[in-house]
């Protein structure tokens, strides 16, 4: 079952302002595609995925949809792109960007780690290819923090997950 | 900003042959073109993936990035998307792709894009700044000036130099190196000339050919069935990316059993095969294969530096000793055993106490590799090797001792044996013969004041060169006496620029430096004349692979500007003398400079690499090379042929998979040549570095990098990653400096100095030792590398002994830079 359906897709893409240029004209175009010259954005439906007070170390979702596994990790330190009180709170797409084998995630080392091709991604450095052959880091999920109620929320995605033509799919 | 979705190639885009322009590996792609503005659908049937693309598309069946993408635009003005992508079908890399090889799309020409600052023009230097000019004034400042250094007999030869590309790829190929070598060899005729990666013009591997064994010698499919891979100085994951994924990793995993059964029949062997890995660092490829292998199947001998050679002999002595040799094989096949064996020997213990290698470890290594199978039979053993040879301490006599211990074993010409090296570019050679009988240190000549003309042809010799630090400060000085000279030339004719210019290589030590080059590059600040070249994909090109497969890149768009391909720039080139020289009424000079009536680079195909049955030059196609036309080679796809070609039937290209099945070596009485090679230990200016600095400077290159980053130099993404050289450090000689990762650290000593950023990793280096990013565009090795060769001008890149200092810590690297080790576990 997708968590963005048609209809709050359109919705979102109803709200996007007016950082979207001028959509790109083809086929698969949708008026609520948002894009600059040739790139396109989609904007996503939120997705309440923790809160801060009772999060552990790792927590996994899914996002944008069901079919696209992501992980929520709660660093010691304070992060690049982190959220939360510490700026600590980060989340990836855990598919390798090379050829979509699913990473594990080394909480030791925090990275994640391809085991197909070998790949590996750093968790504290916006998932940035520590080595592989890996071009792209992983992306990630793009979170807010509320902190009235410490809610945790997936609000987009950063780089194209695998296995995409793009991110956003109707399930 | 990265995007979150790819425009589809529909089913009518275009789709042509691309072998990639980057490692020697050589996997095939397809490139995907048409019409910006259209695309294809997600359903199967409407794009030309043939995928569906209305659901995720499970692990491992997709090959598709952003970076595999681009928008391009034709001479027309017409724009066009573009997709690169892997080909299943080839059996190179079965759909796979590398770091590298993904990029090609975005390294295409864009006026937007990540290559925007191609050069477009010839560019001129005047008053001290680069400008765009006609090719004409470019080719008559060229020309010109190369006349008068040549003067009406062609006696200034010698004072005309060239670094130029010799390899296949990107930069190179078929058709620009007889191009290039043709004007240089045959028409200028000079003998001044070095490679792109090493200073003099020579072979990296005289030893093993003179031993009648050729170094591109099997097939990746022999990886798949080898009973063990005795891998010698190379990091093939990151260096020989998809070879080593796609055909050493199923024979590790024990996945290659039926293929094995297939070529060997009753023949017993492991369902995994024994992995040997010769390094005195432990590399991702060590860490990767212990994951893989089990560390059960993994030797890893961390050779104390530059022991090669007694690490050889040693073994060679035990297999001789332990009769593991194949005697029938060495008295039919080949000669000079005994004196090699003699020369050669080394006791278990003495070898144990130079390389730092136990004497367990020793006989482990020697059973794995070469002891008798349960039915007697010699295991098959494979033997990859690169630079830790190639550029390790004496290139001619490691390789050697190293090839004596192949052949007393019989490793070659055997399936899943082979004694090769895995290579940097692709291959693509074809040449008139060099025209001298010595191997010339040219950038020794150049520091000593020699030359009026250097032209650089597709190469970053600045950032890629050894004893770098005073080679720098020479070219700086001696281009900056001719840069002066030309700005005081205000509205005089093109003839009264290459006086002054004459004048400043001759009487007052300049040097006049030519770019040839797709970008400024490194060479920008220095030179004074730039032609734009191409690339594969704006021009037709043909490459050889490391297993000798011959492919044809075809060209699918236009070049930026007004660029030509090399072979194309070099018959201008010819072209313009020839007619300076008639002009002049020298016939006999003017003579020289024909030849170059080419209009495409097929042309310069068809004149050098399918002619070697006609006249005699240097071509890997040997004399059935002709048999490889454009058409027939664009049919053959990315899967091409093997050379040598058998022949043409059916239609097909028929090539040869393994080479010395037959017995018949490349020597003038067909038999392998053992040749004697004793431990001489380090060489003496390394010793000398090593015994007043002490800290072992290992350099090499990383996956994501490709060479000197030609490309990635201008690719902000890769910049973000690796702003600076980065230099791995363990933890124990990190402490005693108080250095933490993500700090800058110099390294120095006699020859110069060089700042990384510091990586402490315990996985990677033992303590006493580091490795260093090498040919990066920030922080060039080179400059501490000494100017030491061996008999061959062969540099020993690697022989770097150095001190380390602290700097301090720039906190925007620690905050944004991935400082993880590389390694896997």
């Amino acid at each position: 079952m997708s968590e963005i359906t048609r209809r709050n897709f359109f919705k979102a893409g109803g709200l996007a302002t007016a950082a979207v240029a001028a959509p790109i004209a083809g086929l698969n175009a949708s008026p609520a595609a948002a894009s600059t010259d040739t790139k396109t954005i989609f904007e996503f439906a939120k997705k309440k995925i923790s809160n801060a007070q009772s999060l552990g170390n790792t927590q996994a979702f899914t996002y944008p949809d069901s079919m696209s596994p992501c992980l929520l990790i709660n660093h010691d330190e304070p992060v690049e792109g982190g959220v939360g009180p510490n700026n600590n709170i980060v989340a990836y797409s855990t598919l390798c960007t090379h050829m979509g084998c699913p990473t594990q995630y080394d909480s030791n080392e925090k990275v994640f780690k391809c085991h197909c091709h070998f790949s590996v991604f750093d968790a504290e450095k916006s998932g940035q290819v520590a080595i592989g052959q890996a071009i792209d880091n992983l992306p990630r999920i793009l979170l807010d923090y509320d902190e009235s109620t410490g809610n945790v929320t997936a609000v987009g995605v950063e780089g194209l997950i695998y296995g995409r033509q793009a991110n956003f799919i109707e399930l | 900003m990265t995007t979150d979705r790819i425009a589809l190639p529909p089913v009518e885009a275009k789709k042509t042959n691309m072998t990639c322009h980057f490692c020697i590996v050589g996997c095939g792609y397809h490139v995907y073109k048409w019409p910006e503005g259209s695309e294809g659908g997600k359903p199967a049937d409407q794009n030309a993936l043939g995928m569906d693309f209305r659901k995720p598309i499970p692990p491992l069946a997709l090959a598709m990035r952003e970076s595999m993408t681009n928008t391009v635009t034709d001479h027309d003005g017409k724009r066009y998307n573009i997709m690169i992508t892997p080909d299943k079908n080839c059996v190179v890399n079965k759909g796979q792709f590398s770091a590298r090889g993904g990029k090609m799309g975005e390294y295409m020409y864009s006026a937007e894009g990540k290559t925007k600052d191609r050069l477009k023009e010839p560019q001129i230097k005047r008053s001290g700044e680069w400008m765009s000019t006609t090719w004409d004034e470019a080719l008559a400042v060229y020309a010109g000036l190369t006349k008068k250094v040549l003067g009406n007999d062609g006696k200034g030869k010698d004072d005309t130099a060239f670094i130029c590309f010799d390899h296949g790829g990107a930069g190179g190929g078929f058709e620009n190196t007889w191009g290039t070598g043709k004007l240089m060899f045959s028409a200028i005729q000079t003998p001044q000339v070095r490679i792109h990666n090493r200073p003099a013009y020579n072979s990296e591997c005289h030893a093993t050919r003179e031993m009648g064994v050729g170094e591109l010698n099997n097939s990746y499919e022999d990886a798949e069935i080898s009973d063990c891979i005795f891998c010698v100085g190379a990091n093939p994951y990151e260096t020989q990316s998809n070879y080593f994924l796609v055909h050493w990793l199923p024979n590790m995993q024990g996945a290659s059993v039926a293929k094995k059964k297939k070529f060997f029949g009753n023949e017993p062997f492991n369902k995994k095969c024994k992995v040997i890995f010769v390094d005195p660092r432990r590399s991702p490829s060590v860490a990767i294969s212990e994951e893989v292998a089990g560390k059960d199947n993994v030797l890893h001998l961390q050779i104390n530096p530059g022991t090669d050679t007694a690490l050889f002999n040693g073994l060679l002595s035990y297999v001789v000793s332990q009769r593991w040799i194949d005697k029938k094989f060495i008295s039919r096949h080949t000669q000079g055993f005994q004196e090699a064996v003699s020369t050669n020997k080394m006791g278990l213990q003495e070898c144990s106490d130079i390389t730092g290698v136990s004497v367990a470890d020793l006989k482990k290594a020697a059973e794995w590799a070469y002891k008798p199978k349960s039915d007697g039979s010699l295991p098959r053993t494979f033997h990859p090797y690169e630079k830790g040879i190639i550029w390790g301490n004496d290139n001619y006599l490691i390789q050697s001792a190293l090839v004596d211990l192949v052949l007393a074993t019989h490793n070659v010409g055997r399936r899943g044996t082979g004694v090769c090296r895995l290579g940097g570019h692709q291959e693509g050679y074809a040449r008139p013969g060099y025209p001298g009988n010595s191997k010339i240190y040219v950038d020794q000549e150049l520091i000593a004041g020699k030359y009026k003309m250097l032209t650089a042809w597709g190469v970053s010799t600045l950032q890629t060169t050894l004893n770098a630090t005073e080679y720098k400060e020479v070219i700086a000085r001696r281009a900056q006496i001719v840069t002066e000279a030309m700005s005081q030339v205000r509205g005089g004719s093109t003839e009264a620029l290459v006086d002054a210019i004459y004048d400043a290589v001759t009487n007052k030590g300049g040097l006049f430096i030519t770019n040839m080059n797709l970008y400024p590059s490194s060479w920008a600040p220095h030179a004074h004349l730039s032609f734009p070249a191409t690339h594969p994909g704006e021009m037709n090109l043909t490459s050889m692979s490391g297993e000798r497969r011959l492919r044809l890149s075809e060209k699918f768009m236009d070049a930026p500007g007004s660029s030509k391909p090399d072979c194309l720039i070099a018959a201008d080139i010819a072209n313009a003398l020839k007619a300076l020289y008639a002009k002049d009424g020298n016939s006999t000079m003017a003579k020289r400079f024909e030849g170059f009536d080419w209009k495409t680079e097929e042309d310069a195909f068809n004149d050098g690499f399918r002619s070697a049955h006609l006249k005699e030059i240097d071509s890997q196609g040997g004399a059935s090379g002709h048999l490889a036309t454009y058409d027939n080679l664009s049919k053959a796809g990315t899967n091409g042929v093997q050379l040598p070609i058998k022949e043409f039937k059916n239609g097909k290209l028929i090539g040869t998979e393994m080479i010395y099945a037959d017995y018949k070596f490349s020597t003038p009485n067909g038999k392998a040549h053992f040749k004697p090679a004793k431990w001489n230990g380090l060489a003496a200016p390394v010793e000398k570095q090593k015994q007043k600095y002490g800290l072992f400077v290992n350099n090499g290159r990383t996956n994501s990098v490709w060479q000197s980053g030609y490309h990635d130099r201008y690719n902000e993404e890769v910049f973000k990653r690796y702003p600076l050289a980065y230099v791995e450090v363990n933890a124990q000689d990190a402490k005693k400096q108080g250095i933490e990762s993500g700090d800058i650290v110099e390294l120095f000593n006699d020859y110069g100095s060089v700042n990384a950023y510091a990586v402490v990793d315990d996985k990677s280096v033992p303590a006493g030792q580091v490795f260093m990013l090498a040919m990066y565009d920030k922080g060039c090795v080179g400059n501490i590398v000494t100017e030491w060769t061996d008999r061959n001008k062969v540099p020993y890149y690697k022989g770097v002994f150095a001190d380390m200092r602290r700097v301090g810590s720039v906190e925007e690297y620690k905050r944004t830079i991935s400082l993880k080790s590389k390694r896997l576990s």
